[in-house]
């Protein structure tokens, strides 16, 4: 239970508002998780600052996604602290809370409502009470429909606002789908592969739409194309086999003797896609 | 920023009046108004031909067939709720009969109390076949059946309740697909066999029967089973508005978008859950009152009504008249089981065969069931109209970004 300062208990319908005094909005402190055996996590720690834009790269395996399914309440750990501001505690929530508190997540797979028309769409998702009865009586207000035209223009979506969201390219319902986080006003943003399946001038101008999100929201995108973390990331965290390995900017990071180890490998770079992704990129960077 | 408003603005002028889709002018006016317009001419054509003309005339419909309408309305109304939850919702449920069950045998109760010392048996205080059982006192469960109140407040509960002990539990524990479609089966397989039994106290094998009236009209009375029919029309009206109000509204909203993403509904913030025992739960009422108004029409309400085959056929009739479209699951319900009184009375044996075809002809040729040849006709007339505010819409971008291009420039 969530209990603000004078004591009375907070429910996640009630706004409730992380306390980002300290300028952090995300601790993750000593987080652990093992499926059957095998540890996904291993007391990882991650301190995500109030209007960040920062970028979590790893090898496949390396815990990228579990730790968003930590994050946003789909897996709990086996040990560790997670705390939205300083006072709530995310682990005390479920997915539908942790949402309405204001952690938003996109899928790696885009997951959008494809019988219902992209307008809908992000109707669905706005900001406010999802309770059942507030949602059999809801009716739009103009404030609202100014808000959902908002969005459509961000995302690029004004002309398609009436198709069934079925109907849409893969980069449009990547698209829609930031466009839904949006309208639920979250502060903290997580980015599964947002640009995976799309082709240049998309994933441009994904980048675009993520670096202007960062600063009023905090934006943590997963990503393997190396190319466009460098064009949007300023901070970069690393992860290997469940725990941080590295962080700091692009080049500090390419610089940093830990990460060209695992990533090069001794044994002459037999390794996976990702890591050679890097490797491909340091040498792009380097000539 | 006033820019951005104003196209806002013309968004949801757009929104509200773009014939998009055949769905979507189905789903806004005309809809509801069609299907309510159409049951009540019904419903009144049937009601005059039955008062008015004599036996012998061309319009003359028969007392028999006025019940035989009314029964075929219950089948509506009980489709409309096998549709909310499985088109809208997609919970595939196979135990809808248990609801509409129950709801008839809270009528039958309360029938059986009507029958006082009318009985066999001339007990003023238990029904025939608790004397038979030589039980001497009414059980905890008979207290207050014999008062209509009672009566129509267990037709809402009883079903009510069991579908949202069983959603909670279902639902909750995230039961979906394929495992839930068997709970549900088993579920009123289980009621099946419990009211089977003698001790169960609701008449074991043979159910209730023998009514002789209803808030103190005979139930032989042909004006009684007119009332009866307008009765279930009325009830179908409602029901029918009900479930096009919750379609139409955020909440039918929700359920379909559960239906198709339910993990993004719960990262959206909302509680599925909640949702499908919600609709669960009415969908039951529905389904109750259908059973309800049934019994008094056919006289009887045994345990048979619980068998899962019941159930299975009403997901046919949906699936048949057209799943997601409400007037779809009126349609096929009134179809299908007009197609069965005719086919078993000709063959009856052949009947099974012939709905296990008409269900295969169906899903091969119309996979939206006979409501989905109505849309098709209607979309090529709105295609035009549609067309057209789609270049309104691409203009209205494109000059947008003409003036602001024009305003960098400028810059």
């Amino acid at each position: 239970m969530i209990v603000d300062k004078s004591g009375s208990p907070l429910t996640a319908t009630e706004n409730i508002k992380p306390d980002t005094r300290h300028g952090v909005i995300l601790y993750v402190e000593d987080v652990s998780v093992s499926f059957e055996g095998f540890k996904a996590l291993n007391d990882l720690n991650l301190y995500i600052n109030d209007g960040e834009l920062r970028c979590l790269i790893g090898a496949n395996g390396a815990g990228k996604t579990t730790l968003m399914d930590v994050i946003t309440g789909k897996i709990r750990p086996d040990k560790g602290k997670v705390n939205f501001g300083q006072q709530i505690d995310l682990l005390q929530l479920d997915e539908s809370e942790i949402a309405r508190a204001g952690i938003g997540r996109k899928f790696q797979k885009p997951t959008v409502f494809e019988a219902l028309t992209v307008f809908e769409n992000i109707e669905l998702s706005l900001a406010g009470d999802k309770g059942i009865w507030t949602s059999l009586f809801h009716k739009l207000s103009g404030e609202q429909k100014d808000r959902i035209g908002e969005i459509l223009q961000t995302i690029g979506l004004v002309k398609e606002a009436y198709y069934p969201a079925g109907r849409l390219s893969h980069g449009q319902k990547q698209w829609l789908e930031i466009g839904m986080l949006l309208a639920a006003e979250p502060r903290v943003l997580l980015v599964d592969e947002p640009v995976a399946g799309m082709t240049g001038q998309e994933t441009e101008r994904t980048a675009e739409l993520l670096t202007s999100l960062a600063g009023k929201h905090s934006v943590i995108v997963v990503e393997h194309d190396m190319a466009f973390v460098r064009s949007i990331a300023k901070k970069v965290t690393v992860l290997h086999q469940g725990s941080v390995l590295a962080e700091g900017t692009m080049s500090e990071v390419q610089a940093n003797p830990e990460v060209i180890k695992v990533y090069l490998g001794e044994d002459d770079g037999q390794d996976n896609t990702a890591a050679n992704n890097v490797a491909e990129q340091e040498v792009g960077a380097q000539a | 920023m006033t820019n951005s408003t104003n196209s806002a603005n013309a968004l949801t002028e757009n929104y509200a009046k773009e014939p998009f889709s055949m769905q979507k002018i189905f789903k806004t006016l005309s809809h509801l108004h069609v299907v309510v317009g159409t049951l009540f001419i019904a419903t009144l054509y049937v009601t005059i031909c039955n008062l008015f003309f004599a036996e012998g005339s061309f319009f003359h419909v028969s007392d028999y067939t006025v019940s035989l309408f009314g029964k075929y309305l219950c089948y509506a109304l009980l489709a409309l709720a096998v549709d909310l939850v499985w088109g809208y919702c997609g919970i595939l449920s196979l135990g809808h009969g248990a609801f509409f069950t129950l709801g008839g045998y809270a009528m039958g109760m309360y029938l059986m109390r009507q029958i006082g010392d009318r009985g066999v048996y001339g007990n003023p205080d238990l029904p025939d076949f608790m004397v038979f059982l030589s039980w001497t006192e009414l059980p905890w469960f008979w207290a207050g059946s014999s008062s209509i109140v009672w009566m129509i407040a267990m037709v809402f509960i009883g079903p009510g309740l069991l579908a949202y002990i069983f959603g909670s539990m279902a639902f909750r524990s995230r039961v979906s697909g394929v495992y839930l479609s068997i709970m549900t089966q088993a579920m009123t397989y289980a009621l099946m066999l419990a009211f089977f039994r003698n001790e169960m106290g609701f008449g074991g094998n043979n159910g209730l029967t023998d009514f002789k009236e209803i808030a103190g009209f005979s139930l032989q009375d042909p004006h009684t089973k007119l009332s009866l029919f307008v009765i279930t029309a009325v009830a179908l009206g409602i029901g029918y508005w009900i479930s096009n109000f919750i379609v139409n509204s955020k909440m039918g909203r929700v359920v379909t978008a559960t239906r198709d993403a339910e993990s993004r509904v719960r990262f959206v913030g909302y509680k599925p859950e909640h949702y499908k025992v919600w609709i669960f739960v009415v969908s039951a009422m529905l389904a109750g009152v259908a059973g309800a108004l049934y019994v008094p029409q056919v006289g009887i309400i045994n345990p048979g009504e619980f068998s899962p085959l019941n159930s299975i056929e009403m997901v046919i009739w949906v699936a048949i008249g057209g799943r997601c479209t409400l007037y779809g699951a009126i349609i096929g319900a009134i179809v299908v089981s007009y197609a069965k009184t005719r086919f078993t009375a000709i063959m009856p044996e052949a009947w099974l065969f012939a709905l296990g075809g008409l269900f295969v002809l169906v899903t091969l040729l119309l996979p939206k069931g006979i409501a989905g040849l109505l849309p098709n006709l209607f979309d090529k007339l709105s295609m035009f109209k549609s067309a057209e505010s789609e270049t309104l819409a691409v203009k209205e971008v494109n000059d947008q970004n003409k003036t602001k291009t024009t305003e960098v420039e400028a810059k």
